[in-house]
């Protein structure tokens, strides 16, 4: 995903981010104030401003091939202080949904870590942190890391070998199928 | 009170101490904690990052559970109450999505039900001197930095107190005695969730939280979230602190002189006994 140029038509795009966003970003003016408080900024290939700025352009490529997206940790810091009441983590979230279904996660572990987190959701109506832990370092295949905070956590009961589950799970999975597939 | 309580599941698992601690302390204090029957997960950042209407049709099944009891719900983990309480908004104020969340949660929502963070309840709810009239032991010399990290502030909608600046935390310390000190990084963020998927950033986060509340002359961080709390913990390598993390629920049990609080405090990854003993506080 290395295209600079404008994708399709800009003003549509900014349309489609609009709606499904929930975020009025035609009005940035570029102030940063949100970068000047973004807490993964330092870390990330752009800020929050410039996420807006190339989706403006019309690079949509770069945007969701942006390290950004996937980092952002939705501390809401951006939205907080936006003197347009652009909220970024609404924006962000919309943007992995459309990456998601464009096929492009340039950041795949945190994906795996979703997918991981609503598997156990979708299976039992909670979260069963050990198995979704176990689940995320095999899908990530990074099986060593945290052994210690793992054992730690079991002898000190915090890690439950079976997980609790909900009983209504009928309602659970209707709830999974009828948002399967659906954006915004 | 009356409350209809959402633990959630951390809370089930590595926050445990936070639940026991949130329910002994209300009990305590008169108030009625009753355990939602049979709710989900909230979904939490997974859901709202990568499927918008999960997002808000897990907490609505938890809300249509509570609406049967008709009591506002509380809820301790900071995820879960920003979760809740944006989607209480949504189905407040959006008639189109909550048409379209109702069908898929199948419910009808009636709009009766507050939802109450734990630290609201204890900070705001409960009457000021309740509190401080069943102290038995006075926290002195416990200089704490208060962290309330970003989902119970942010956004400014759900947070019940000034996002930028918050007090509660600070004033339900002061009324237990306890010394909280002035700090800046209050509202900063601990990666959240990052903390498996990009763990050498979070490392550099949480240490230099740990650090400015070392700076600014506390002994021990207190958080109102179970996320926080572990990350604080465990993700303090590039920091050289010991400092230990409270949930300050444990920390008002230990003041009403709560004796499972002792249990609660050898749970911890970071052990925090060392620091009240040396203040004669167990
Ligand atoms: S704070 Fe708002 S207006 Fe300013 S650059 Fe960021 S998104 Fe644009
Ligand atoms: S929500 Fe995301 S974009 Fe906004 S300040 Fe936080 S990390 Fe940055």
């Amino acid at each position: 995903m290395q295209s600079n140029q404008a994708v399709g038509n800009t003003s549509s795009l900014i349309e489609e981010i609009i709606d499904k966003s929930g975020q009025p970003i035609e009005l940035c003016f570029q102030c940063q104030k949100c970068a000047a408080g973004c807490s993964m900024g330092r870390f990330t290939d752009y800020s929050p401003n410039q996420i807006i700025r190339l989706i403006q352009h019309g690079l949509i490529d770069k945007v969701l091939d942006s390290n950004m997206i996937w980092l952002c940790s939705s501390c809401e810091i951006c939205g907080a202080r936006c003197p347009n009441g652009i909220n970024m983590a609404e924006v962000m979230d919309c943007l992995k949904a459309m990456a998601i279904s464009k096929n492009i996660v340039s950041v795949k572990n945190v994906k795996k870590f979703h997918d991981s987190f609503l598997g156990s959701v979708k299976l039992n109506g909670r979260v069963h942190e050990a198995t979704m832990m176990m689940t995320y370092k095999i899908k990530t295949m990074d099986l060593f890391s945290d052994i210690d905070l793992g054992m730690k956590m079991f002898v000190k009961g915090k890690l439950h070998i079976l997980p609790k589950r909900t009983k209504d799970r009928a309602r659970l999975s209707r709830v999974f199928t009828r948002t399967a597939n659906k954006q915004k | 009170m009356e409350f209809s309580y959402y633990p959630g599941c951390s809370l089930e698992s590595s926050a445990k101490e936070y639940n026991q601690s949130a329910m002994a302390v209300a009990k305590a204090l008169g108030i009625t904690l009753n355990e939602i029957e049979d709710w989900v997960c909230c979904g939490a950042t997974s859901a709202h990052s990568t499927n918008h209407k999960l997002s808000y049709a897990l907490p609505a099944i938890n809300i249509s559970l509570a609406q049967n009891a008709g009591n506002d719900i509380v809820v301790p983990c900071a995820s879960c109450y920003s979760r809740l309480k944006k989607t209480d908004l949504l189905l407040r104020n959006n008639p189109e999505e909550r048409k379209e969340i109702e069908d898929i949660a199948d419910f009808n929502y009636e709009g009766k039900l507050e939802i109450v963070s734990v630290l609201e309840l204890f900070a705001k709810k409960l009457p000021k001197e309740e509190l401080k009239s069943k102290v038995k032991k006075n926290l002195s010399g416990l200089k704490l930095a208060c962290y309330y990290g970003c989902l119970t502030v942010r956004p400014p909608e759900i947070c019940f107190e000034n996002p930028e600046n918050p007090d509660s935390m600070d004033t339900v310390m002061k009324a237990i005695g306890a010394e909280p000190v002035r700090w800046s990084y209050k509202t900063e963020c601990c990666g959240a969730s990052l903390s498996l998927t990009a763990t050498g950033t979070v490392n550099k986060m949480v240490a230099r939280i740990v650090d400015m509340a070392a700076e600014a002359g506390a002994n021990a961080i207190v958080t109102a979230c179970p996320l926080c709390q572990m990350n604080l913990e465990v993700r303090r390598n590039e920091s050289n602190s010991n400092m230990p993390v409270f949930y300050f629920t444990e920390l008002i049990a230990l003041a009403l002189g709560i004796p499972e609080c002792k249990d609660w405090f050898a749970k911890h990854i970071v052990d925090p006994r060392q620091l009240l003993k040396s203040l004669s506080l167990i």
